[in-house]
């Protein structure tokens, strides 16, 4: 859809651009997400603009980009956390706001306090109504269910009542997964999921996210810094440079072409048995997952 | 040792209307500071809790030298410790380092201002070793209504405490209002410690408000599970402080510090013996 690379600077092409984008489609109701020209800046520093995207329910769209492109403050626009400073944002046909139901949260792995005061079950029922005051004591039962048919889905039934702290790291992640799932999320949210864990343990964790989307029909905004564990998996690439960027299938995105045009220097893109190896970009997480992908 | 314990007397004292008052507000304080404990461990608020409590001996010996209630010095300083923590310092590093500053200078004044002081001695020693002579049928009156006031708010925002407290990044994410969460709780903190502060002494403020939780995590990571033993505990060290020093009539802050040491003794010991730590 949005093959042509933009570029934060021509103000007429951008107003242009975005005049177009909200006669084309003024509310698109059946977007899971929606942002129309779009554009975050902190003091001077644009992280992007005229961003038009829309995904639909199902779909899995990557967000790629090096450090400091704007990856995570695209998420917490998502989330309500960071206000635009132009354009709109909708999930789901209604105005993005903190705390919004119907959204669910993965984070990266990080380790857990050895001492947390929760259990498995506990962590995966804040997902549910961790964020609502009172006492919460109608509903027991009904919540109950919920979180035991989360944890069953992912597989996390038999630490449902271990010490979170004690739990593996892909343990920890799957709980995670549950966690984001337990409301029943239209769009699930992920930054960087996979970060810190083996093979193994990403190859679970994204069937997990893939699953849900496949047979409940949440959008996946999938935020990393190495496509390959879900490669398969995504249907769409956005991907973020100092200000540019590009929407489209991984193949149109994941060219030498494209890339070097992102990055304003000589980038190659090289399948290797199925894997792609990005050689070039003057980033260190691209060197870093280069060379993750070559050995 | 029969200086440090006997029970000679015990009877006719336990008949005494400021000893049942004492008894009455080493139930309420257990109570607020049991449920607290877990959070306050979670949260590590540990140095947070002591800043306020030197804070509240300030406020207490401030109102001394004026000749106002000492509870109602010790909230006043308590709170404005509490909002000082909760809002100066929402992270881990500058938090310390704002308590050290605040602490250090209240205690300072604190100390200056009981010199300045020209009444009874005991009365100055009260607040820094806690008396159970302190309470008084007044107190008993601001102990319910604290005691009301900080289980009602915790009952209210206890599920977004514990999320902001345990799973901050996601807690965030899913619009809990941490930044005002954080001040509210150094609030509930802080009216508890200035309970504590007239009957377990400021400097031992620690021995209900962070042992009873530090206690119950190790044996237990079901969240209602440890702050009913944390709430156990506390409350099985003060009364059962207030009742060992009531013979020997000595301060009861020696004995609740060493009966809640002693629980988390045993905790420690029976989360060892587990293994590990299990849901309970």
């Amino acid at each position: 859809m949005n093959n042509e690379v933009m570029t934060p600077t021509p103000p007429a092409g951008s107003a242009e651009r975005s005049s177009a984008a909200s006669s084309a489609a003024p509310t698109a109701p059946t977007a899971a997400v929606a942002l129309r020209g779009a554009r975050v800046a902190f003091g001077r520093r644009v992280l992007w603009e005229g961003l038009d995207l829309d995904v639909r329910p199902g779909e899995f769209l990557a967000v790629l980009g090096p450090n400091g492109s704007g990856k995570t403050t695209l998420l917490r626009v998502l989330l309500g956390l960071q206000p635009l400073d132009a354009g709109e944002v909708r999930i789901a046909g209604e105005p993005a706001r903190r705390g919004a139901g119907g959204i669910g949260y993965i984070p990266q792995q990080k380790s857990l306090p050895e001492d947390m005061p929760l259990r498995g079950a506990d962590l995966v029922g804040l997902g549910l109504d961790g964020h609502r005051f009172g006492p919460g004591l109608r509903g027991r039962a009904d919540r109950r269910r919920k979180v035991a048919e989360a944890l069953e889905a992912v597989g996390a039934t038999s630490y449902a009542r271990s010490p979170v702290g004690r739990l593996s790291g892909g343990e920890q992640q799957r709980l995670r997964v549950a966690q984001a799932l337990v409301g029943d999320p239209r769009v699930l949210l992920c930054d960087e999921p996979l970060l810190s864990l083996d093979l193994a343990r990403q190859r679970t964790v994204s069937r997990l996210i893939d699953e849900r989307r496949r047979t409940a029909d949440s959008a996946v905004v999938f935020v990393t810094h190495e496509i390959n564990p879900v490669l398969p998996l995504v249907d769409r690439v956005l991907y973020l440079v100092g200000g540019r960027f590009r929407i489209g299938t991984p193949d149109e995105v994941m060219t030498s072409a494209t890339l070097s045009e992102l990055y304003r220097t000589d980038v190659e893109v090289v399948r290797v048995q199925g894997r792609l190896v990005v050689v070039g970009a003057e980033d260190q997480h691209v060197h870093h997952d280069a060379l993750e992908s070559v050995t | 040792m029969s200086r440090l314990f006997g029970f000679e007397g015990v009877g006719e004292l336990l008949g005494l209307p400021f000893v049942q008052n004492a008894f009455v507000a080493a139930a309420l304080l257990g109570l607020v500071a049991g449920a607290l404990a877990p959070l306050v461990v979670a949260r590590g608020m540990g140095f947070a809790v002591h800043g306020t409590a030197e804070l509240a001996f300030t406020g207490g010996a401030a109102a001394l030298l004026v000749g106002i209630s000492v509870s109602v010095g010790a909230v006043v300083g308590a709170v404005v410790a509490g909002l000082v923590f909760g809002v100066l310092g929402l992270r881990q590093r500058e938090r310390d380092s704002v308590i050290g500053v605040v602490l250090a200078f209240g205690l300072g004044l604190g100390v200056l201002l009981l010199a300045l002081y020209q009444g009874r001695a005991s009365n100055k020693f009260g607040l820094l070793t806690g008396s159970i002579v302190s309470v008084d049928s007044s107190n008993i009156a601001v102990l319910v209504s604290v005691t009301i006031v900080v289980l009602a708010v915790l009952a209210v925002v206890y599920r977004p405490l514990l999320f902001a407290s345990a799973d901050p990044d996601v807690a965030v994410a899913r619009g809990v209002p941490t930044r005002l969460l954080s001040p509210l709780f150094a609030v509930l903190v802080a009216l508890t410690t200035a309970l504590a502060v007239p009957i377990v002494g400021a400097i031992l403020v620690l021995s209900v408000t962070i042992i009873p939780g530090a206690a119950a995590a190790r044996v237990t990571s079901n969240p209602l599970a440890a702050t009913l033993l944390a709430i156990g505990i506390a409350e099985l060290a003060l009364l059962g402080g207030t009742f060992l020093s009531l013979a020997p009539g000595l301060p009861i802050s020696g004995y609740v510090a060493t009966i809640a040491f002693l629980a988390y003794l045993v905790c420690r010991l029976v989360g060892r013996v587990r293994g590990r730590v299990r849901a309970g």
